[in-house]
């Protein structure tokens, strides 16, 4: 039987009364819980207090607003997969909640729980590094603003501060781009051996802007960007999409385990970001064409 | 230290005072005695535990009891109205979708919520809702099957 560790329970009214509250030693955040419960059991957490923001409906949401997709912290990952507005203009984001965990863990895990647990092998830390989205960090003295690319110090460790609240993603909507994720996993709903994420900018068959996520794999800020410089200017070709890929899977860093050896994980990632290119520049080439 | 949680379970009002590490799952089958919902691999991925909360699907060994403090929760109790099977009971009955019975109540509150969202799911609808969701007896071909039975049967007995 697995018990979580002995803790206390404080249920947030406001956004203020959780900021106040977590600016107290040991406070820490309780959303949907479904990486910070299991942890507590394993007792690699042991927050003394627990504070509730599930009930802080001001956080729950995703809307298009002034040519901005903006994702309130405690969307819920079915949000993200049933919302038109995010599929419609990052199918990336539609590709990767199809795989995070299963149906039923999507209702309750939410999009800000994820980037702040940090896992290494969490799917949304790289599509959002991978679309340059914008974490707003929200305190008692107002919110700052922090690119995802910055957002992670390190596994399962992120600048959100003591007395401070991940409150929104922001993504600025690009004219002409395309995205896609894609993701190896050994079972269905199980974590990533590997994954990678894509986003182009098309400019009349140009690159004028890319941006390439990985997970699990040990990439610097979950992003490859020798492969990302490698591709600008350039022309979006299969030849191409194969090199920034080689590019991308000669500098991460996969740590062999029980999911594979380094060697197989390299190749993932070489062969997922090829795929994820290719996919997201043929979705760039259909808005283009509609 | 305890705290208060009452709950509303399956139109009944409960309260307790419990310890705010307590989970779910217990606090319905040791606190209130409903053992319908089944405590399974206790890491979120086999789904035997999953109830309502607030009308949707949660495996309620990865929520607090905390958490459902002044919500709603409908268990496999539930299912069963007057006397008369839910369609999904009644399905499971009709295409051998159960062998042990260990995965059933969860797998019966989970189709039970696809089948309001959609009451007329493909067969690779079905499969997709239910892949959190782990059987060891039947290898799922008769769980879909009793889920369409459902599906197909849904007349006069829907909530």
């Amino acid at each position: 039987m697995q018990v979580p560790s002995h803790v206390e329970y404080e249920r947030a009214a406001s956004v203020e009364h959780a900021l106040a509250l977590l600016g107290r030693p040991d406070h820490r955040v309780l959303a949907g819980g479904h990486s910070l419960i299991p942890m507590m059991k394993l007792r690699l957490a042991q927050p003394g207090v627990l504070v509730d923001i599930n009930g802080l409906a001001e956080l729950a949401y995703i809307s298009l607003d002034g040519g901005q997709l903006r994702i309130g912290a405690l969307a819920r990952h079915a949000d993200l997969l049933d919302s038109n507005a995010a599929g419609q203009h990052f199918p990336i984001f539609h590709d990767a909640e199809r795989v995070v965990a299963d149906p039923i863990v999507r209702l309750w895990g939410t999009v800000g729980g994820s980037l702040c647990q940090a896992d290494p092998s969490e799917d949304l830390s790289a599509v959002f590094a991978a679309v340059r989205a914008t974490a707003v960090i929200r305190g008692q003295d107002g919110d700052r603003s922090v690119p995802v690319r910055e957002f992670h110090l390190g596994p399962y460790e992120t600048v959100v501060g003591p007395g401070e609240l991940l409150a929104e993603i922001r993504v600025p909507v690009r004219p002409g781009t395309g995205s896609a994720y894609e993701k190896v996993a050994r079972r269905v709903g199980d974590w990533s051996v590997a994954a990678a994420g894509a986003v182009l900018q098309l400019d009349q068959g140009t690159v004028s802007q890319a941006g390439i996520g990985l997970t699990a794999v040990g990439a610097e800020h979950f992003v490859a960007a020798e492969a990302e410089d490698f591709l600008r200017g350039k022309n979006a070709t299969e030849e191409n999409f194969a090199a920034a890929a080689k590019i991308a899977a000669g500098h991460c860093h996969p740590v062999p385990d029980q999911r594979g050896p380094e060697d197989y994980k390299r190749h993932l990632v070489a062969e997922l970001t090829t795929r994820a290119l290719r996919r997201a520049a043929q979705r760039a080439r259909e808005r283009a064409a509609a | 230290m305890t705290i208060r949680v009452a709950v509303t379970v399956n139109g009944h009002e409960y309260a307790r005072d419990v310890e705010p590490r307590l989970l779910l799952i217990h606090f319905l089958r040791d606190e209130l005695g409903l053992t319908g919902s089944h405590w399974g691999c206790d890491t979120s991925n086999c789904g035997a535990c999953v109830v309502w909360l607030d009308q949707r699907p949660v495996k309620a060994c990865t929520v607090l009891a905390a958490m459902a403090d002044g919500h709603i929760v409908r268990t496999v109790e539930d299912l069963e109205r007057d006397g008369r099977l839910d369609p999904v009971q009644q399905g499971f009955i009709e295409c051998h979708g159960l062998q042990c019975g260990f995965c059933t109540p969860g797998m019966m509150m989970t189709a039970r919520w696809l089948l309001d969202r959609d009451p007329d799911p493909a067969e690779a609808e079905i499969r997709e809702v239910l892949s959190g969701q782990v059987c060891r007896c039947t290898g799922y071909e008769n769980i879909v099957r009793s889920v369409r039975w459902a599906a197909e049967h849904a007349e006069g007995t829907a909530q």
